[in-house]
């Protein structure tokens, strides 16, 4: 791959750590990273929202990632921070473990899911990245908010 | 985009909406030459602006249309056809602007027909005199002829002069008369405003919660600490801020002539195209309400005025047949009424077609044939609501575009709000939209539930009860259902908490009870304490959660936390199933399902004397209690037992019922007045809300009849029968032996069950009763001269409904002072609105038996004292 092609297919991700499995999301869609404090818990909401809380003036929706994406939930290692996204103007906080650092990282270079990767990580991937020792999933975000639409047809 | 191009789109768009009604105000008021010089002069600043800017396309149009204006100025008349020119000028001009606000740039393309009609026209006017421009009409002398588009500099210098001073915003309120000194008024108050994107005011709407906020965390800290010097400045802080927050709220409300200012041009291009002469009357303009509500709202407004004019005016010719006046009427009012807006379209034209909408509902399959006889004048014009519903024979130009009336009643509904039509034949078509002020702010019942902060509106609470065990408010279970004492009811409550979907373990002695009311339903929410009221900021719901029926938005409270707001008619949703929960199969879900809309009534199940279940309307029973059964005491060879320090009888239903000897009897107590008397039960099974369908006609004396009940025979009690085994005289008792004659009582209810539970009811009450069983009947009887005090009657009847019946009263002279009282399942402010207008002099919900005691009792004082 020459120089200039990489350039122009070079893009920018923030990456996150959830469950110890690592997660890009492109930087374009992510408005900020917080510490999500005074978390309120919805009744009857599905199982993937956290709560919502005041941010700023905004009320934010928190998609609990690790209920998202099937991991393990590990009580005394909670969540501790939140990367704000928007969609459809309405603001939304994704909890994860921890925020890692932003990479630039090739489009081309991205290899397709594996077939038996598991469907609810399946579902949000749009593909591999490898690494330096570790393997990265790239998460599309409108996917990972598709939730309500299955909540209200279950 | 260029900010100064965007301005110009902005402030162009509005002095354009101006023109718009100016224009028909002038073309109706050809002498008004303050109206012709506004026009002028915001055509003028468009023309000049254009100019300034560097959009060629728009200053030749602008300058046309003004040269055109120039010779009304001039003192040629106006007539319409110059005036269709001018707009349509205008419309073009629109259409470019439109454009420039996509692209960023005059679109391409020609004006010179409409700049060549405008010249014609000005050539006809001026008659064969030379053709002028309009800098020839400035006295001073040009050194050349001046180009199209170019300015004298005595236009210049006027131009100057007046720019100073803001285009009116606001809106000319009516298109008749006294307009004079309106005009001074907006003037004065344009020269005071400025133009705010509403963004900015978004977010200086968040920044003063922010700050509210930080206020609130500030006057927490300091109450912590007794003699700070904080105290001082704090508190004075903490006013500017409140101010701060009133007067940005303020910023959000706008006069509802906003939303008109379109109409006075669009009747009149309506008028010109469908041939009519429609006047256009607006009042209250003025009436202020929140801007979002006011979006909201706009396109309904405007396409009821179209149909009103599209369909609702006949045309001269058909209206002088009528005896009309050729000029067809449409006003539109709008008032505050207690946190609500009222907003009314009338016309003056042929009003709705019934027969055409019974055609059209059977067409599209809305309902058969045989249904559609069933129902009233009022339900069948409701049919104009159901979607995909439209009258209009011949689609025109105008409605009739697939855009009916539900859309118009949806947006309605959106914003909470509520539509009402009334139709009289031949004499025009009046619609009511009744819609909150703001949807931003309400004011709510804070409370806490499992941990959780909720806020519940005050609009639907009706009281606070404290409960405790053993205390008089107590709750208690029958079954799985749990009821609360209140007064002389029984009121259906549930635990918040359990609602929400949390197992809370039951602990429901001690907590607060909110009695919530929404529509005719009044129930209970058991939560575990209850903090203050508080004006909250309602923001949407995110679409994630906006599923979830038990919530209508959530809310920054002012410590910084996000609560829920509870909607009660979700509540009140959930509390039917939870009451009939255990006892609905699967299979029978769907049916409820389907029987939803018809009415239920609340019933007392229980075992007496043999195993098959009997019922009573809850409603009918004072209490349930259930008593140590060696308080049983035999008296005069009857069981009484001592309650609430007077002998209360006990009766059983039938022999077989036995009265225990040890342990706990249950009883139902019926009390009226100090009297109270207890049917002996062997066992209370459950309180369900059915469909009550008296199928057999009892046989026995004490039971009205079977009826099936979750999907069980039950016998149904006839609580009439065993009232006069307690006390003999107990409907023969005079409540106010004062009285001469008893006064007679005309009752009409379709349903044979009601009848026979309401003839005992009034009887007790002193009064003397006729029942019948159709409206129809009851005319009959009240034509053949019947002396009657009192109408009862249900509203939902086959054939002829409680209203047209109320109507039809009315309409007699003989019995146009006859009170009538409504008895109807549904009691929504709507209907009893509706009511009031049909002419009925009170409104009870059919078990309300107190309600319908004190309404006679009521309408007896004012008989008397008029």
């Amino acid at each position: 791959m020459n120089a200039e092609n990489a350039q122009q297919n070079l893009k920018e991700h923030v990456t996150a750590v959830i469950g110890g499995q690592l997660f890009g999301l492109p930087i374009l869609r992510v408005q900020d990273v917080f510490h999500p404090e005074r978390l309120t818990r919805v009744p009857l909401a599905p199982p993937e929202i956290a709560g919502v809380l005041n941010l700023r003036g905004r009320i934010v929706t928190l998609i609990d990632m690790r209920r998202c994406l099937g991991l393990d939930r590990c009580e005394d290692d909670a969540p501790v921070m939140a990367i704000g996204v928007e969609s459809g103007g309405e603001s939304y906080g994704l909890l994860i473990d921890s925020v890692g650092e932003v990479l630039q990282l090739d489009d081309g270079a991205r290899e397709p899911n594996p077939v038996n990767l598991d469907p609810r990580l399946a579902r949000v991937s749009v593909g591999i990245h490898r690494l330096d020792g570790q393997l990265l999933m790239m998460v599309d975000v409108d996917r990972v908010l598709d939730i309500g639409g299955k909540a209200i047809a279950a | 985009m260029d900010d100064l191009l965007r301005e110009f789109v902005t402030e162009t768009n509005e002095s354009l909406d101006v023109v718009d009604v100016e224009l028909v105000r002038f073309e109706q008021e050809p002498n008004n030459a303050k109206i012709l010089d506004n026009v002028f002069r915001l055509v003028h600043t468009i023309k000049g602006t254009c100019g300034f800017i560097g959009l060629p396309r728009l200053e030749a149009l602008a300058h046309a249309a003004e040269t055109l204006m120039g010779k009304f100025r001039d003192g040629q008349p106006a007539t319409s056809e110059a005036v269709t020119l001018i707009l349509a000028t205008i419309d073009r001009i629109k259409a470019i602007l439109d454009a420039l606000e996509r692209d960023h740039q005059e679109p391409a393309g020609e004006d010179d027909d409409l700049i060549a009609d405008l010249e014609r026209m000005v050539e006809r006017i001026v008659a064969p005199a030379a053709q002028q421009t309009a800098g020839t009409l400035a006295p001073q002398t040009l050194e050349r002829p001046l180009r199209p588009g170019e300015d004298s500099l005595d236009d210049l210098e006027r131009a100057f002069r007046e720019t100073e001073v803001e285009v009116p915003v606001k809106p000319a309120t009516a298109a008749s008369a006294d307009a004079g000194p309106q005009d001074d008024d907006s003037a004065k108050a344009a020269a005071q405003s400025i133009r705010v994107t509403v963004d900015t005011l978004e977010h200086l709407m968040t920044m003063v919660s922010e700050l509210v906020l930080t206020r609130n965390q500030l006057l927490e800290i300091v109450r912590r600490h007794e003699d700070s010097e904080f105290k001082t400045p704090l508190q004075r802080l903490s006013n500017v801020t409140a101010e701060l927050q009133e007067g940005v709220m303020k910023t959000r409300m706008q006069p509802i002539g906003n939303a008109w200012q379109k109409l006075p041009r669009i009747v009149r291009d309506l008028s010109n195209e469908l041939g009519k002469q429609i006047d256009l009357e607006m009042q209250g303009a003025d009436t202020e309400l929140d801007r979002q509500v006011l979006d909201l709202i706009k396109d309904p407004l405007t396409h009821m005025v179209r149909n009103s004019a599209d369909h609702g005016l006949e045309t001269p010719a058909e209206r002088r047949a009528t005896g009309k006046p050729d000029r067809g009427r449409i006003r539109l009012s709008a008032y505050h009424e207690g946190g609500h807006i009222i907003i009314q379209i009338a016309d003056d034209g042929r009003g709705l077609n019934t027969d055409r909408i019974k055609a059209t509902a059977i067409a599209h399959g809305l309902a058969t044939e045989a249904e559609i006889e069933k129902l009233s004048e009022a339900q069948i014009q409701k049919f104009i609501f159901v979607p995909g519903f439209s009258t209009a024979a011949s689609i025109t130009s105008v409605s009739g575009r697939g855009v009916g009336m539900d859309v118009v009643r949806n947006n309605i509904d959106q914003i909470g709000g509520a539509i009402d039509v009334k139709s009289v034949a031949g004499a025009g078509l009046n619609f009511t939209i009744k819609i909150p002020l703001t949807l931003a702010i309400v004011a709510a019942l804070i409370v806490e539930s499992g941990g959780e902060r909720f806020a519940i509106p005050q609009l639907s609470v009706v009281e606070l009860v404290r409960t405790r065990a053993g205390s008089e408010h107590r709750i208690e279970k029958i079954k799985d259902t749990t009821v609360l004492r209140l007064r002389d009811k029984l009121l259906p409550v549930a635990h918040l908490g359990r609602l929400l979907g949390a197992g809370t373990s039951g602990e429901v002695e001690n907590g607060f009870v909110v009695v919530t009311q929404v529509g005719s339903q009044t129930f209970g929410i058991v939560v575990d304490g209850v903090f203050h009221t508080e004006e909250i900021v309602v923001k949407p719901l995110s679409s994630k959660l906006r599923h979830i029926a038990m919530f209508s938005g959530n809310t920054i409270l002012g410590d910084g936390s996000v609560i829920m707001i509870i909607d009660p008619n979700g509540i009140a949703q959930a509390f039917g199933s939870t009451v009939t929960s255990q006892m609905v199969s699967d299979e029978e879900a769907g049916t409820t399902h389907a029987a939803e809309d018809e009415q239920t009534t609340s019933l007392l199940v229980f075992r007496a004397g043999s195993s098959e279940p009997k019922a009573v309307p809850l409603a009918l029973i004072t209490r349930l209690e259930e008593i140590d059964a060696r308080k049983i005491e035999l008296s005069n060879g009857r069981h009484m037992v001592q309650y609430r320090g007077h002998l209360m009888p006990l009766i059983s239903l039938s022999d077989k019922v036995r009265v225990k000897d040890e342990g706990a009897q249950p009883l139902l107590v019926f009390s009226d007045g100090s009297r109270s008397m207890a049917l002996v039960v062997d066992e209370i099974v459950d309180i369900v809300e059915d469909r009550l369908d008296i199928e057999v006609a009892g046989g026995n004396s004490g039971v009205l009849g079977s009826a099936v009940i979750k999907g069980q025979a039950t016998e149904i009690i006839d609580v009439g029968h065993f009232l006069p085994l307690a006390f003999e005289d107990w409907f023969r008792r005079k409540e106010q032996p004062a009285r001469g004659r008893p006064r007679s009582v005309l009752l009409i209810d379709d349903s044979p069950f009601f009848r026979n539970m309401l003839v005992p009811v009034l009887q007790a009450a002193g009064y003397d009763v006729t029942a019948v069983a159709s409206a129809q009947e009851a005319l009959a009887l009240l034509k053949d001269g019947r002396a009657v005090d009192v109408a009862i009657t249900d509203i939902e009847m086959p054939e002829m409904d409680g209203f047209a019946f109320a109507e039809a009263v009315r309409g007699d002279p003989r019995t146009a002072n006859l009170p009538v009282i409504a008895l109807s399942s549904v009691v929504s402010a709507e209907a009893v609105e509706r009511g009031r207008r049909a002419g009925f002099y009170d409104y009870v919900a059919k078990f309300d038996r107190q309600g319908l005691i004190a309404a006679l009792k009521e309408q007896a004082d004012v008989g008397r004292a008029a």
